[in-house]
């Protein structure tokens, strides 16, 4: 493996893990606060994806200028959040929080179907693909390597910039302590008069969008076809588990191995590629079946 | 609704309670019904066969429910049990039928305990989504590596000889179907003595209290593994008959989209319910041949919105609502005696 | 106050825990704890909330791994085992909040034990009708809750609750049986005739038992040594007589459990 590929491998790995984070992040922040497994959260990424190429075709063919793509992809991933998050929420998960983790899987996964339908329904099963937003930042050379730099510069930077965001909202702002709050002890805040139903639908919608938001982003990069959606989910399960359900910080050094694990496997030895997220799970759960992160929760007797 | 297989606790297959005199007659009335189904309705015979094989791998799903888990992977076992069969067929041509149905038994033993050992050390989400992880795994092996699995095409599983003989289409295809049939009988009875016996019982109590199941000196993996590796044979079986009915495996076999299936049948008939998981897959092929007509692009969003609906309104299942018509039943006769006297 | 449990040369003691360290957080739940219970006794715990008793039974059980220190079994060194290894070597539990199996029945749950006790693993066989079922109901009938066999664990009384998950441990046929406030949740007119059944019957096994009491009128009746624990040590042992009429004892305990 000479320099060249190596860095390509390294790039290739980089954002894609970016990518991957994003959509893990929402996934691992509904989980943390809900204690719900979103399994319909991959529609919810594909759907962010098909909507963004939608909406860019559609804007770009009235004259706007490609740069136009960006502030689409947002739009997006909200209209996938509010749209499809909010009445999950609203409808469905509310009237099951109380009830057996097995039941919660179960109605999460007939959403799943559900979704996986509605875009072959609205958008066929031919593949799309519209790179407008990744032509319109052009390049860059880096070591003797050209790459775009939506892929290298803005994809990670976004991530980083979502990683402490997200902290920094947590942490720092009302609403973030209501919802660490709600996380600690949802009765005891419910008692001190926190709304709750609220925080959670509240929640639920901000992981949708980031959702919505991976998809978007991972657009212009890839040809949007059905099943990306299953493939998602899976994969960000990957993730999340691989770190810890739950945990923010720990997902995004997860995402950053299976990424670089993916993407160098492509160079080495391509028909395992896709086997690698998966295989580097279970290495870490056979070790810490917790996740590199997590801690275990030992019942009280 | 708290619990999705409240309606046949344990206690229900250790102690039939209500009829089981009538629960045993309409149960021998459905089997010598379905025996009969190549006489009264030869063009059905194919669809019952698949339904049939499909409700043996449902059942390895039922099994599991009692335990409190879903996995959303068991199409794994389906599938390397069919793959088994159809990688023996093309190595040792005009194998035997019986010994077709070893081999995809052994692939799935196999394969359970290997993955089994894994995935027992985890419940509720982590065990149904790493179910769904090794599926997936082993899908994409199916696709990658085609030039051994025959990729998305898959491979010809060759008509097998049954007991030495070469049989032709029309023969064979009853010998599967009865073989089908006498499996259901098989198996479906062993799995409601193994739910009544003290080790399916000890199984069951991985839903209540694993704190408790430690301290009576047992380890909770290892009595989740011997359930895991139960579902992961009936599976198998499931998938061998369906190899063998259709004539080719292919890696639809693993998608997860037949787990989905799988679940979702076991949930419809009655989730922990054996009789449950063969009527859920009768309706639902029969009811899939006609829908997929009209709705064929619709058929998974018909299949979620149904899936929504049961678990919110009819937790029991179609066993659970029959058990409920039963019961009212029983009572309105009693109630009618009780006037007469 | 130490001839009560002066150690014998010849044989070990049934169970001994050697300097046994644990902290949650900043609180020391087990501080260098000593301990050497003797078989045939019923020996009492008793202590203020948080004085580390339950920790006591959950790191001999092996449910908790101390940070440091040791318990062995007959000399056997079980510190690493897990729970169900421990149970397997004779020792059962009991516990402060019962741990059944809440949808099978209060027969159901003796059967289930037995099964586990003799390893039955015919998968043709009923539950029902396995052999020790005589041997069970006489179970229920020494505590009392034959009318409740066919009962299902979640419509019990916490009482009747507490006294099958005492029967499901007796069950294990265990050398010696740790409970956690036994007669907690059972009516307090009752709360004597339990421990007398209980009592009775754990002689009758020949089972050595070691149970957390809050109640001091249970310990002076029932116990035939006591062990008084503080901030996560053994401050005090002895008889009844002499424990419980100890200023100490009177002040930190009994002062206590009447506030």
């Amino acid at each position: 493996m000479n320099l060249t590929i190596f860095l390509l491998a390294l790039f290739d790995g980089i954002s894609y893990a970016a990518l991957v984070f994003i959509v893990a992040l929402g996934l691992t922040l509904i989980f943390g606060v809900m204690r719900i497994l979103n399994v319909a959260h991959g529609s919810l990424y594909a759907i962010g994806a098909y909507a963004t190429v939608s909406l860019t075709g559609f804007f770009l063919a009235l004259g706007f200028a490609p740069v136009f793509a960006f502030p689409l992809m947002l739009v997006s991933a909200v209209l996938v959040g509010v749209l499809l998050g909010g009445p999950i929420e609203w409808l469905l998960l509310r009237r099951i929080y109380d009830k057996p983790e097995v039941l919660q899987l179960l109605v999460t996964f007939a959403v799943f179907m559900i979704l996986e339908d509605v875009q072959r329904l609205v958008w066929g099963t031919q593949p799309y693909f519209r790179a407008s937003a990744l032509q319109a930042l052009g390049n860059v050379t880096l070591f003797g390597v050209t790459y775009t730099v939506y892929q290298l510069i803005l994809l990670p930077l976004v991530a980083i910039g979502l990683l402490f965001g997200l902290r920094f909202f947590l942490r720092h702002t009302v609403i973030g302590k209501l919802i660490l709050a709600t996380t600690e002890d949802r009765e005891a805040a419910q008692s001190i008069g926190i709304d709750a139903d609220r925080v959670f639908l509240f929640t639920f919608v901000v992981g949708a969008v980031l959702a919505g938001l991976g998809g978007a982003l991972a657009s212009p990069t890839t040809s949007i076809l059905p099943g990306m959606g299953a493939d998602m989910i899976v994969l960000s399960f990957a993730v999340v588990a691989t770190a810890g359900l739950g945990q923010i910080g720990g997902a995004a050094i997860a995402a950053l191995m299976i990424g670089l694990g993916r993407s160098f496997a492509v160079y080495v030895w391509p028909e395992v590629a896709v086997l690698v997220p998966y295989l580097i799970m279970v290495l870490v759960l056979l070790v810490r079946p917790e996740g590199l992160f997590g801690s275990p929760v030992a019942r009280k007797i | 609704m708290s619990d999705i297989s409240q309606h046949s606790t344990s206690r229900g297959a250790v102690k039939s309670g209500g009829m089981p005199s009538l629960r045993a007659l309409l149960t021998l009335l459905a089997v010598l019904l379905l025996a009969a189904v190549p006489f009264i309705a030869p063009s059905m015979q194919l669809l019952i066969n698949l339904a049939l094989a499909k409700g043996i791998a449902v059942l390895g799903v039922t099994v599991l429910l009692r335990a409190g888990q879903v996995s959303f992977g068991h199409a794994l076992f389906f599938g390397i049990s069919a793959y088994a069969g159809a990688f023996l067929m093309a190595s040792l041509p005009a194998a035997d039928l019986i010994l077709v149905l070893i081999a995809g038994v052994i692939g799935a033993t196999l394969s359970g305990l290997l993955v089994g050992l894994f995935v027992v050390r985890y419940r509720g989400i982590f065990f149904g989504m790493l179910n769904l992880a090794f599926s997936m795994i082993f899908w994409s092996i199916l696709e990658k590596f085609y030039h051994v699995t025959g990729g998305a095409d898959g491979i010809r599983l060759p008509r097998p000889t049954v007991l030495g003989m070469a049989l032709e289409r029309a023969g064979f295809e009853a010998v599967i179907f009865y073989l089908s049939i006498a499996l259901m009988v098989v198996l479906g009875w062993f799995t409601l003595r193994w739910f009544a016996s003290p080790v399916g019982q000890v199984f069951q109590t991985i839903k209540t209290n694993e704190t408790r199941l430690e301290y009576l000196g047992l380890s909770p993996k290892r009595v989740l593994l011997s359930g895991y590796l139960l579902s992961a044979i009936l599976c198998g079986v499931g998938g061998s008959l369906m190899a063998m009915t259709q004539g080719v495996v292919t890696p639809e076999y693993v998608w997860w989209v037949r787990s989905a299936e799988m679940v979702f049948i076991a949930v419809l008939g009655g989730a922990g319910s054996v009789r449950g998981a063969f009527i859920g897959a009768l309706i639902y092929e029969i009811v899939r041949v006609y829908a997929s007509a009209y709705a064929g692009d619709i058929w998974q969003m018909l299949l979620g919105a149904f899936l929504l609906v049961i678990i919110l309104f009819a937790p029991g299942g179609i066993m659970g609502i029959a058990d409920g018509l039963m019961h009212r039943g029983g009572k309105s006769l009693t109630s009618t005696r009780e006037n007469a006297e | 106050m130490n001839a009560m449990n002066m150690p014998n040369a010849a044989k070990p003691p049934l169970l001994e825990t050697r300097e046994l360290m644990i902290k949650f957080g900043g609180v020391t739940a087990a501080n260098n704890v000593s301990m050497q219970i003797e078989a045939g006794r019923n020996l009492a715990i008793i202590g203020p909330n948080g004085a580390g008793k339950t920790t006591f039974l959950n790191i001999c059980t092996g449910w908790l791994k101390p940070r440091s220190g040791k318990v062995f079994l007959e000399g056997e060194d079980i510190t690493p085992l897990p729970p169900r290894k421990i149970v397997r070597r004779g020792v059962a539990r009991a516990f402060q909040i019962p741990q059944l199996f809440t949808e099978h029945t209060a027969l159901e749950n003796l059967l289930i034990s037995a099964s586990a006790r003799e390893g039955l693993r015919n998968p043709l066989q009923n539950l029902h009708n396995i052999r020790q079922r005589d041997e069970m109901m006489h179970l229920l009938d020494l505590v009392h809750c034959t009318d409740v066999a066919d009962r299902v664990v979640v419509e019990l009384s916490e009482g009747q609750r507490k006294l099958i998950d005492i029967a499901v441990a007796l069950a294990l046929k265990p050398r010696l049986l740790l409970m956690d406030e036994p007669t907690s949740g059972v009516a307090s007119s009752q709360k004597h005739e339990v421990m007398e059944i209980l009592v009775g019957a754990l002689a009758e096994a020949g089972v050595t038992s070691v149970f957390v009491e809050h109640d001091m009128g249970i310990v002076a009746r029932h116990a035939d040594e006591v062990a008084v624990w503080n901030a996560g040590n053994v401050q005090l042992r002895g008889t009844p007589e002499e424990i419980l009429e100890h200023p100490d004892v009177i002040r930190d305990v009994i002062g206590e459990e009447v506030a």
